[in-house]
């Protein structure tokens, strides 16, 4: 497998046992439409994931991550440079 | 037709549905008169009151108000100016030295109130790259400061000490960090385990701020918080606060050691770009505070009310938010919103005031019905509190009739 399939596989795996109503998830899944989740929800995907793959993901990078694909975009570059996006070099 | 009000639609749904239940609104309460920190006539009703922050009663203490009228007379009703124009009085400045003794610091900064002694420092310390990790049931002055800056806002869960240590451990190298923690979490009134908290946060470099908003004048040998209370005040680098609760008036400020401090008041927006307080404000204030630092005598009467309201409540069979009693503060966890509205005017028809506080200001969503104890609360006034509890509990099917 490749690195991204790889990635993604390991964040379907973390959906799962927070996907309550079973919804498919792909590419295109988005986490507040398709899967419902409220607040307290995302706050512990988003500590699953963090601890998964040992990054920080900011809730500033939260708001720009929709969907499943993004979030297996971003994890890929956040462990490949920890740097906040936007940070002035 | 939709406009720009339409999306409180839901809310003001969810409101119309509770009041359509028969039960009053909760949210506009009006005080008649007060007849001392705690006791009021609502709605016509005389009505002890368990819900107002005062909690060292100061309110109507004789010097505080008489401190305030001498400024009234002497420096007027109001300041029409901004802290770093033509806002600054003597008594603003002796309020910031009333501080900086209170809390053993160098330096201090009064702001109109403490929303904007969060908000302020908050947004102008943590800039662009910078960092600022914090918990997630933060009071909202703390989460709009992290709004308002420019700084990349990592929360941890409630409390858990290892949770911090994990992302201060994944922040990139060269980051400058900001922890951001409250001695007291004010909806369920726990304290934070701030003694591992300030030393993992310094062992990784990060700054530390601490809101002592509801542990100011009572918690800690001199008063001066839970950072006090556990040891590790001397590695709190900010430490931020308000006059409208334990202090009794309104306002709110900073004090910290750090050398550079002083620049904060030409780049903090949210005290730069606001009239100070009134001198009247500010001089009951400072006579509030300097009174605090010997009130060893009420703080321990306050323990006490704390105990035996706890213990009360917890033997006629409510939840409450803390297993044992950490604060002054007790929170009654209700079923939901209607049967917590419910049981706040059943408690108000008994002629006590409460604090309901519900989603989304409430940790997990829960409903609550929040007791903010006063050291001028009697050992009478709680029992009759309790009593009234239980009628109320009685009446609003949250206890067993
Ligand atoms: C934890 C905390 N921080 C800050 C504030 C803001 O204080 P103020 O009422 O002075 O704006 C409050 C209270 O409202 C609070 O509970």
């Amino acid at each position: 497998m490749t690195e991204r399939a790889d990635t993604y596989k390991s964040i379907c795996d973390a959906i799962t046992p927070f996907n309550k109503k079973g919804v498919a998830l792909s590419e295109t899944t988005t986490f507040a439409g398709d899967l419902e989740w409220d607040s307290l929800t995302v706050m512990d995907f988003v500590a699953e994931i963090e601890d998964t793959f040992d990054i920080i993901i900011s809730m500033n990078m939260q708001a720009e991550i929709e969907t499943v694909g993004q979030l297996t975009d971003a994890v890929i570059k956040l462990k490949a440079s920890p740097v906040a996006e936007g940070r002035e070099k | 037709m939709t406009d720009l009000f339409s999306k409180f639609d839901p809310l003001i749904e969810q409101r119309a549905t509770l009041l359509a239940t028969g039960v009053r609104d909760p949210f506009s309460l009006v005080m008649q008169r007060v007849l001392s920190p705690t006791e009021a006539i609502c709605n016509g009703k005389h009505t002890i009151l368990l819900g107002t922050y005062n909690y060292m009663g100061m309110t109507f203490d004789a010097d505080v108000i008489a401190a305030g009228k001498a400024a009234f007379d002497d420096f007027g009703s109001g300041t029409t100016g901004s802290r770093v124009l033509n806002g600054t009085f003597s008594p603003h400045k002796d309020c910031e030295e009333a501080l900086k003794e209170f809390y053993d610091r160098k330096y201090a900064m009064v702001f109109s109130t403490g929303y904007q002694a969060l908000l302020g420092p908050i947004s102008t310390l943590a800039g662009k790259g910078d960092y600022i990790i914090l918990d997630i049931d933060s009071h909202a002055s703390i989460w709009d400061g992290c709004r308002m800056g420019d700084a990349e806002v990592v929360p941890f869960k409630h409390n858990d000490i290892e949770a911090l240590e994990k992302r201060l451990k994944r922040v990139p190298e060269g980051a400058h960090k900001l922890v951001v923690l409250e001695g007291v979490y004010s909806m369920l009134g726990d304290v934070a385990p701030l003694k591992d908290m300030v030393r993992i946060a310094k062992a990784h470099g990060a700054m530390v701020l601490v809101d002592e908003a509801h542990s100011m004048g009572f918690i800690g040998e001199h008063g001066r918080g839970v950072a006090e209370d556990q040891g590790v005040i001397d590695d709190v680098d900010f430490i931020c606060g308000t006059f409208s609760k334990s202090v009794g008036t309104v306002g709110g400020f900073c004090v910290s050691n750090h050398p550079k401090f002083e620049i904060l008041r030409l780049v903090c927006r949210p005290y730069v770009f606001t009239a100070a307080p009134p001198p009247s404000v500010v001089a009951s204030a400072a006579v509030s505070i300097r009174k605090l630092m010997h009130g060893g005598n009420k703080r321990a009467h306050l323990w006490e009310n704390s105990k035996r309201l706890h213990a009360g409540l917890k033997s006629l069979g409510f939840q409450l938010g803390t297993q044992t009693p950490q604060s002054a503060i007790i929170a009654v966890i209700m079923p939901d919103l209607e049967r917590g509205a419910m049981m706040w005017e059943a408690l108000l028809d008994e002629g006590l005031y409460v604090n309901l506080a519900r989603p989304p200001a409430t940790p997990a969503n829960m409903t609550l019905l929040r007791c903010s104890l006063c050291a001028e609360h009697s050992a009478e006034q709680v029992g009759e509190i309790i009593t009234r509890f239980e009628r109320a509990g009685k009446k609003a099917g949250i206890l067993a009739a």
